[in-house]
C-alpha cells in the first residue's frame, strides 16, 4: 500500500495539535534526537515512538497519529519533557493527542481502548460529586470495561476497604452545583487553548 | 507558618495515613494547615486526557477558592498529594503563559461566581514546604527519637519534581528527601530509581505494563536492601504498597517492603504515636522496619568510599 | 553654511535596501531639500562604480558634503570617506545614514521604511551640513603585541609574530603552556601524536629570543589604546627561583604530598603539591600549590627546599607585578570542557565507569595515569564493550544550544582508539547526527564504520546501574530510542565515555570587560564581523583567536591565530596608524575651573592647571568617550565630530516630519 503524504494537508494538523495544547508547546522545534522515545517508561509499549508521532504529525498524517496507542501509555512522567533538548512539551502533547482521539473517534482503534473508558468514569464521578470516589471507580470502571480484572483487582479492593483506605459512599461537596456550572460554561466555550 | 491546604481526594481516603501523620506533624514543625473549604478534586490525570477547558476549570476553581480565603494562609497552597501539587501549579503556569486559556477559564468559573488571577496563588508541595520554609536545622532540633538502624530509598516519584513549574529540587536527582532522612537519623540508601515512575493510573490500563514499573522499583529497593520505600505521593504509594502483592505473584517475586509517607517518619522521629501517625493501614506490613529503629548507630558523615587503588573518582558537590 | 552643497546617495544593496524602501522616492525627495544639489539612487554604492559616482559629483558639482544612506558605518564608513577623500574632500564632511540594519532589515512595512528612512537621511543632511574638516590623529604603533593564552591558539600567534621580527608577550595563567592540545593523546582525523606535533613549538616558544614568557601570570590592568596599551601583569608566587631551578624534578619526586589532578590529568591521575603539570613542560620549572603543600597549611615538610640542588626553593616568594607596553593585543584564552556533573542522568560522579571525553584522552596517552592502557575505575579491567554518548551538554537548550564542533569527529577518534588497543571490545556511539565537515573527516567516519563500530542513531535517555533483566547485573546501561527502528534499546556495557562539549571560560565576561571586548549570550568573544573578520574585535588593537571565539578543532584554531598574527603584523608594519580624530577640548575662556571632569575621565586624560585654574585635556590621551563634555556644567568642553552643534541639527532633522509644519501631518491627512 504505498501512499505519498499531500505536503499540503501537513501544515494543518500540525496547527491543529498546537491549537488544542495550552501554551506554545514548541512541538515545530523537533530536532527527531530520540531523547523522548528513550526516556519513556511506556516506550516499549508504544507502537510509535513519541518522536514517531512528531514526525508524523509534521507529515500531516493525522488518522494514524490519533489511532496510535502510544498517548494512551504515556504514563505522564515528565521524563521526556525534563530531558527534551528543544523544550518540547512532550506531555502535554500527549493529552491534546487524547482529546483528540477522542473528538475523532480514533482511540477505539489504538488497541488500549479502555484507557478513555477510564478517564471518562473518573471525571463522570468528579462531575456529579465534585470528588473522586475509588470504590465507585473500581466498581463502574471495572465491570464495565475490564469484567476479567474486577475479578483479579476484588482482593486488593476488599484489602483497601478493611485497612479503612476506600469510602463506601461518595463524598459530594457543598459547592456541587457551582461546579456543575462552571464545568457546564467550560465545555460550551470549547477545546483549543 | 500559615498555609492553605488542599488535601485532595486520595488523602480522604486510601492515603488516610498521610494525611493523618501530616497533621500530626504540622504543629510541631510550627506549621498551621488550613484547609481550603470546599475543595474539589483536581481531575487527577485523567481530565486533561478528554476536554482542556474543563479540566482547566475544574482545577482553577480550587485556586479561586485559595484566592478568596487567602487571609488566612498568605497566598501559599500546600498539597501533599505530587499529582495534585502538578495539576494545581500547572493552571497557574499556564493561565499566566497563555492569556486566552486565563480569558476562558476565568469565563467558566465566572458561571459560578468565581475568578482567577495567575499568580495570585503559590503553589508547594509539603516536602518543599517542611524542608525549605521550617528547615533541616530546626527539624534536626526536634527529633527525640532518631532513625538510627533503618534503611530506606528515598522514593520521589515523578510530579514531585517535573516538569517544575514550581521547582525546588533537581528534576532527576532531587536530594531534598534523601537529607531530610538523613537528618531524622536513617541511612539513606543512594537509590538511583528516585525519580523513575510508579506507573501511576497504569494499573487500570494495562496491567502487565503497570507491574512491571512497579517491579523495577520494587526490585532496586531490594537489591539496596533498603527496610523501606519513603514516598512522598499517594499514588506512588498506593501502587508500591497494594500492588507489590500483585508483583509477587505475576513475577514470582517475594517483595516485602514497606512503603511509608515521610510524613510518619518524621513523626516517628518526633516520637508521635504510631497511632497518630496512621500506621497499621499499609499493605505491607511496616513493623519490621520500624522494629530497627534505634539498633544501629546513627550514621557518622556520610559514606566514602576511599580507593587506595586505582584511578581517582570525580567528587560530587557535596549535598550537606 | 548656507552656501554647502551636499550630495545625496541611496544605496539598493541589491535588494536588501530596495525591497523594503522605496528607494527611488527617497533619492527624488532627498533632491528637493535644502542644500541639496544632487541626490541618487544606485545598486550597489560600496562597488567601485558607486564610488566613482561620488567622486565624479564632488568634482563635477563642487560638492562640499556628501551623504550615503545605505548600510552600517561598520561596514563602509571607511570605504566613502576614502571615495570623497581621492577627490579632494575632506573625509570627515562626509556622513553615513543606516538605513538597512536600522530600517530596511527591520521591518517588513514598505510605508514606514521609507518615512524612516527619509528620516534618517534628513538627520544626516542636517548633521554633515556643521561637520568641520579633521585631520586623522596619527598613533604610532608599539610592535611589541600581548597574547593571553598558551594554547594552540596563542602559540602560533606568537611564533608568526616572533618570527617576523616582533617582540611577543606571552601571558598564560597555568604554569606551563600547551593549553587543551597538551592533554590529548592522538588528534583526528590523521591521528597524529599531539604532543609530537605540539612539544617542538612549545620548545620554539621558549628558546625564541622574540617571546617574553610569563607563564602562571595573569593580566591584572589594561589602559591605552590600538598602538599603545599600557598592561598590568602579576607574575604569581611560583615558590622557585626560576634563574637557580634546573627543572631536574629531584623536589617533585621528594615531595610527599599527593594530590589529584583535577587540571592536566582531568581528575584521573595525580601530581604532588610542588609540581610541572607533565614532563614536557614549559617553561620547565615547577610551581607550589600552596592550598596543598604541607608547608603552606601546617607549617611542617620544607621537603623540596632539603633536596633542591641548586637551593631554588623560595617559601617567601611573592607575587609580582610588571608593567608592559604594547602596541597590540590578542586574546587566545580557549574553552572549558561541558561538567557533565549537570546532567544527572548520564551517571558521571556517580557511577564509577562513567568518564568524561578528557579523562578519556588522558587513559589513552602513554603519558597519562594508565600508560595509555584502557580500563575501568578499578585501574585492572579492561572493558569488553564501550558506549560514546555524543553532544553532552551540546544541542541542548537546557544546557547550551550550540553543536560543540569538534566531539563527533573525537567521538570517532576514541572508538577508533578502543579498537586499536582492545580489538575485541564492542564500541557503540550513540549520535544525534554524525557532523563531519572537513578535511578527510567523512572518509575518517568511513573508516570507523569499516572497524565495526555500533552506530546507534538516538539521544541517549539516561545511563543507569539499575539492573532491569537478565545480562544487565553489574553492568551499566545505556538507554537509548534507536530512532532508525523507533525502538527503546536498553544496551549494557563496561564503560560510558561522555562526549562533552565546548564552553566559553567561566571567567570570559570578565577577561573581555577587561580588554573592553564583548561575549556573546555563551560566552564567548565577539568578532567584528563573523564572515569577513572574525579575528578582529570592536576594540581596535584586541583580536581574538582560537577556542574563545567559540568551539573548533585544532586546525581552525592554528588558522585564527596565525590569522590574527597577520593582521597585526600588518598594523605594526605600518608603523602609524591614523585614528579617529575625536577628542574632547576645553575652551580655556569658558572653564571655571571646578575640576569636576577631572576625576572623571577614565583614561586620565585631563590636567588641571593650578596656575590658570583651568583643566586641559590631554589630546593623546583622551578616547573620545564624551563623558566631560556631558558633566562640564559651563559647557567649555567640546568633542569633534560631535559638537552641540551637530547632535542638536541630528536631531532636529530625525524629527522633520514630526514638527506642525512637516510633512507628517500630510501624510496622516
Ligand atoms: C576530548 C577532546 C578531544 C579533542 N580532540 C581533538 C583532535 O583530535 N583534533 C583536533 O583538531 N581538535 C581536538 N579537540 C579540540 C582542541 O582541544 C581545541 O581545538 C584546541 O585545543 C583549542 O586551542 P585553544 O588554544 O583555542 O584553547 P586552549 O587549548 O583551551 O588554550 C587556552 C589557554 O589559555 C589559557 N588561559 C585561559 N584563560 C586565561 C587567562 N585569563 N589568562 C591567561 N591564560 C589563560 C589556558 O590556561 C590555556 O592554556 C579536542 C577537544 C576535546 C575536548
Ligand atoms: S526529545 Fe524533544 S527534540 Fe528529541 S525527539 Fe523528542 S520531542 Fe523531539
Ligand atoms: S510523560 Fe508520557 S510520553 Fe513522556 S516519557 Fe513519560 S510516559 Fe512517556
Amino acid at each position: 500500500m504505498a501512499e505519498t503524504i499531500n505536503p499540503a494537508q501537513t501544515a494543518s494538523f500540525m496547527d491543529e495539535v498546537v491549537a488544542a495544547t495550552p501554551g506554545d508547546p514548541h512541538l515545530d522545534r523537533c530536532l527527531q534526537c530520540g531523547t523522548c522515545g528513550g526516556s519513556c517508561p511506556s516506550g516499549p509499549d508504544m507502537d510509535h515512538t513519541p518522536r514517531q508521532l512528531f514526525a508524523m504529525i509534521a507529515a500531516g498524517m493525522k488518522e494514524e497519529v490519533l489511532r496510535s496507542n502510544a498517548p494512551w501509555y504515556c504514563v505522564s512522567c515528565y521524563y521526556c519533557v525534563a530531558r527534551c533538548p528543544q523544550e518540547v512539551h512532550i506531555t502535554d502533547l500527549m493529552y491534546t493527542l487524547k482529546q483528540l482521539a477522542i473528538k475523532e473517534g480514533l482511540y477505539r482503534e489504538s488497541g488500549i481502548s479502555n484507557a478513555p473508558g477510564f478517564s471518562q468514569t473518573f471525571i463522570d464521578f468528579v462531575e456529579n460529586y465534585g470528588r473522586s470516589f475509588e470504590l465507585g471507580l473500581a466498581a463502574k470502571y471495572a465491570l464495565r470495561y475490564q469484567p476479567l480484572n474486577a475479578v483479579r483487582m476484588a482482593p486488593m479492593g476488599l484489602g483497601l476497604l478493611r485497612r479503612g483506605r476506600m469510602a463506601i459512599i461518595p463524598k459530594r461537596i457543598k459547592g456541587i452545583d457551582q461546579l456543575k456550572a462552571i464545568l457546564a460554561r467550560a465545555k460550551a466555550l470549547g477545546g483549543t487553548a | 507558618m500559615r498555609y492553605g491546604y488542599y488535601p485532595g481526594c486520595s488523602l480522604e481516603r486510601n492515603a488516610i495515613a498521610y494525611h493523618q501523620s501530616a497533621v500530626a506533624v504540622a504543629p510541631q514543625l510550627g506549621i498551621e494547615l488550613n484547609e481550603i473549604d470546599d475543595w474539589n478534586c483536581c481531575g487527577a490525570t485523567e481530565y486533561s486526557s478528554i476536554d482542556l477547558i474543563p479540566a482547566y476549570a475544574l482545577i482553577a476553581r480550587n485556586l479561586a477558592l485559595a484566592e478568596q480565603q487567602q487571609d488566612e494562609n498568605g497566598g501559599q497552597l500546600v498539597a501533599p498529594c505530587s499529582a495534585c501539587f502538578l495539576n494545581l501549579s500547572k493552571a497557574d503556569h499556564y493561565m499566566a503563559e497563555a492569556p486566552d486559556l486565563a480569558e476562558k477559564v476565568n469565563d467558566a468559573l465566572s458561571a459560578g461566581g468565581l475568578h482567577y488571577d495567575p499568580g495570585s496563588i503559590q503553589v508547594r508541595h509539603l516536602l518543599d514546604v517542611i524542608v525549605n520554609d521550617v528547615g533541616y536545622d530546626a527539624i534536626k532540633a526536634k527529633v527525640s527519637k532518631p532513625l538510627s538502624g533503618l534503611r530506606v530509598a528515598p522514593y520521589y516519584g515523578c510530579l514531585i519534581v517535573r516538569p517544575g513549574y514550581q521547582a525546588f529540587d533537581d528534576p532527576e536527582y532531587p536530594t531534598s528527601l534523601d537529607k531530610l532522612m538523613r537528618v531524622l537519623g536513617a541511612e539513606v540508601v543512594d537509590y538511583p530509581l528516585k525519580t523513575h515512575c510508579c506507573g501511576g493510573h497504569m494499573t487500570q490500563i494495562s496491567r502487565p505494563t503497570a507491574l512491571e514499573l512497579i517491579r523495577r522499583l520494587l526490585k532496586n529497593a531490594a537489591d539496596y536492601e533498603a527496610d523501606a520505600i519513603v514516598t512522598v505521593c499517594p499514588m506512588c504509594q498506593l501502587n508500591l504498597d497494594a500492588f507489590q502483592a500483585d508483583v509477587n505473584r505475576f513475577f514470582g517475586t517475594d517483595f516485602h517492603i514497606p512503603v511509608l509517607y515521610f510524613t510518619q517518619l518524621i513523626g516517628v522521629a518526633l516520637n508521635i504515636s504510631p497511632v497518630e501517625l496512621g500506621f497499621g493501614k499499609e499493605f505491607v506490613d511496616a513493623r519490621p522496619a520500624l522494629d530497627k529503629i534505634g539498633t544501629g548507630s546513627p550514621p557518622t558523615g556520610r559514606r566514602r568510599r576511599s580507593r587506595e587503588k586505582g584511578l581517582p573518582m570525580p567528587t560530587m558537590s557535596e549535598e550537606g | 553654511m548656507s552656501e554647502e552643497r551636499v550630495g545625496v546617495y541611496i544605496c539598493h544593496c541589491g535588494t536588501n535596501i530596495a525591497g523594503t524602501v522605496d528607494v527611488e522616492d527617497v533619492a527624488r525627495w532627498a533632491g528637493e531639500q535644502p542644500h541639496v544639489v544632487v541626490a541618487r539612487d544606485y545598486k550597489f554604492m560600496c562597488s567601485s562604480l558607486g564610488q566613482e559616482l561620488i567622486e565624479k559629483d564632488i568634482k563635477e558639482f563642487g560638492l562640499t558634503r556628501v551623504v550615503v544612506a545605505s548600510c552600517s558605518p561598520h561596514m563602509h564608513e571607511k570605504t566613502f570617506r576614502g571615495a570623497c577623500e581621492r577627490a579632494g574632500l575632506n573625509p570627515f564632511l562626509f556622513e553615513m545614514a543606516n538605513i538597512r540594519e536600522q530600517d530596511s532589515w527591520a521591518t517588513n512595512d514598505r510605508k514606514a521604511a521609507t518615512q524612516k528612512a527619509k528620516a534618517l537621511v534628513k538627520a544626516a543632511i542636517e548633521r554633515v551640513i556643521h561637520h568641520e574638516p579633521l585631520d586623522p590623529l596619527q598613533v604610532e604603533i608599539n610592535s611589541s603585541t600581548l597574547i593571553v593564552g598558551g594554547g594552540i591558539a596563542g602559540i602560533t600567534a606568537a611564533l608568526e609574530l616572533a618570527n617576523a621580527g616582533y617582540h611577543v608577550y606571552l601571558v598564560e595563567r597555568e604554569p606551563s603552556i600547551g593549553g587543551h592540545m597538551a592533554q590529548l593523546d592522538k588528534t583526528f582525523p590523521t591521528l597524529d601524536c599531539s604532543a609530537c606535533i605540539l612539544t617542538p613549538k612549545m620548545v620554539e616558544v621558549d628558546q625564541h629570543p622574540n617571546i617574553t614568557l610569563l607563564s602562571y601570570s595573569e593580566v591584572e590592568k589594561v589602559e591605552g589604546h590600538l598602538g599603545d596599551f599600557t598592561v598590568t601583569v602579576r607574575k604569581k608566587a611560583r615558590h622557585v627561583i626560576e634563574d637557580l631551578c634546573t627543572g631536574c624534578g629531584e623536589c617533585e619526586r621528594r615531595c610527599p604530598k599527593r594530590v589529584i589532578d583535577n587540571s592536566f590529568e582531568a581528575g584521573l591521575g595525580f601530581r604532588k603539591a610542588i609540581y610541572r603539570p607533565f614532563p614536557q613542560a614549559v617553561p620547565k620549572y615547577p610551581v607550589i600549590d600552596t592550598d596543598n603543600c604541607l608547608w603552606f597549611q601546617i607549617g611542617k615538610c620544607r621537603v623540596c627546599e632539603r633536596f633542591c640542588p641548586t637551593g631554588a626553593i623560595d617559601y617567601e616568594q611573592q607575587d609580582e607585578l610588571l608593567e608592559i607596553k604594547v602596541g597590540n593585543i590578542i586574546l587566545a584564552t580557549g574553552y572549558k570542557l561541558f561538567d557533565p556533573r549537570r546532567i544527572p542522568q548520564y551517571g558521571y560522579g556517580r557511577l564509577a565507569n562513567v568518564f568524561t571525553s578528557l579523562e578519556f584522552e588522558r587513559m589513552v596517552n602513554a603519558a597519562g595515569p594508565t600508560g595509555g592502557r584502557i580500563v575501568l575505575r578499578d585501574g585492572e579491567t579492561e572493558p569488553k564493550s564501550v558506549a560514546i554518548i555524543h553532544c553532552v551538554g551540546s544541542r541542548d537548550r537546557n544546557y547550551n544550544e550550540y553543536c560543540s564542533k569538534v566531539c563527533c569527529m573525537y567521538s570517532l577518534k576514541f572508538a577508533h582508539l578502543v579498537h586499536e588497543r582492545l580489538p575485541e571490545a564492542e564500541v557503540y556511539n550513540f549520535y544525534i547526527d554524525i557532523r563531519t565537515p572537513g578535511k578527510g573527516y567523512e572518509e575518517f567516519y568511513h573508516r570507523l564504520l569499516e572497524e565495526g563500530t555500533h552506530f546507534i542513531r538516538g539521544r541517549v535517555a539516561e545511563v543507569t546501574d539499575a539492573a532491569r533483566q537478565p545480562g544487565e547485573e553489574g553492568k551499566l546501561i545505556v538507554q537509548v530510542e534507536d530512532t532508525l527502528i523507533g525502538k527503546q534499546r536498553r544496551i549494557p556495557v563496561d564503560m560510558v565515555i561522555l562526549s562533552a562539549g565546548l564552553e566559553a571560560q567561566p571567567d570570559a565576561r570578565e577577561v573581555a570587560q577587561k580588554f573592553g571586548l564583548g561575549c556573546d549570550a555563551n560566552g564567548f568573544f565577539v568578532e567584528r564581523h563573523p564572515k569577513l573578520d572574525p579575528v578582529a574585535t570592536m576594540t581596535d588593537g584586541v583580536f581574538i583567536a582560537g577556542t574563545c571565539q567559540g568551539p573548533r578543532d585544532i586546525p581552525d584554531t592554528v588558522a585564527q591565530g596565525a590569522a590574527a598574527a597577520a593582521r597585526i603584523a600588518s598594523l605594526i608594519s605600518q608603523r602609524v596608524v591614523q585614528m579617529e580624530p575625536v577628542r574632547a577640548h576645553i575652551d580655556e575662556d569658558l572653564c571655571s575651573g571646578c575640576r569636576i571632569c577631572n576625576d572623571l575621565c577614565p583614561y586620565n586624560a585631563i590636567v588641571y592647571h593650578e596656575d590658570r585654574q583651568v583643566s586641559e585635556v590631554i589630546t593623546a590621551l583622551c578616547q573620545g568617550c564624551g563623558a566631560c563634555v556631558a558633566a562640564c556644567p559651563s559647557g567649555a568642553i567640546t568633542e569633534a565630530h560631535f559638537t552641540d552643534e551637530q547632535i542638536m541639527s541630528e536631531i532636529e532633522g530625525i524629527l522633520w516630519d514630526v514638527r506642525p509644519q512637516g510633512a507628517h501631518e500630510a501624510a496622516l491627512a
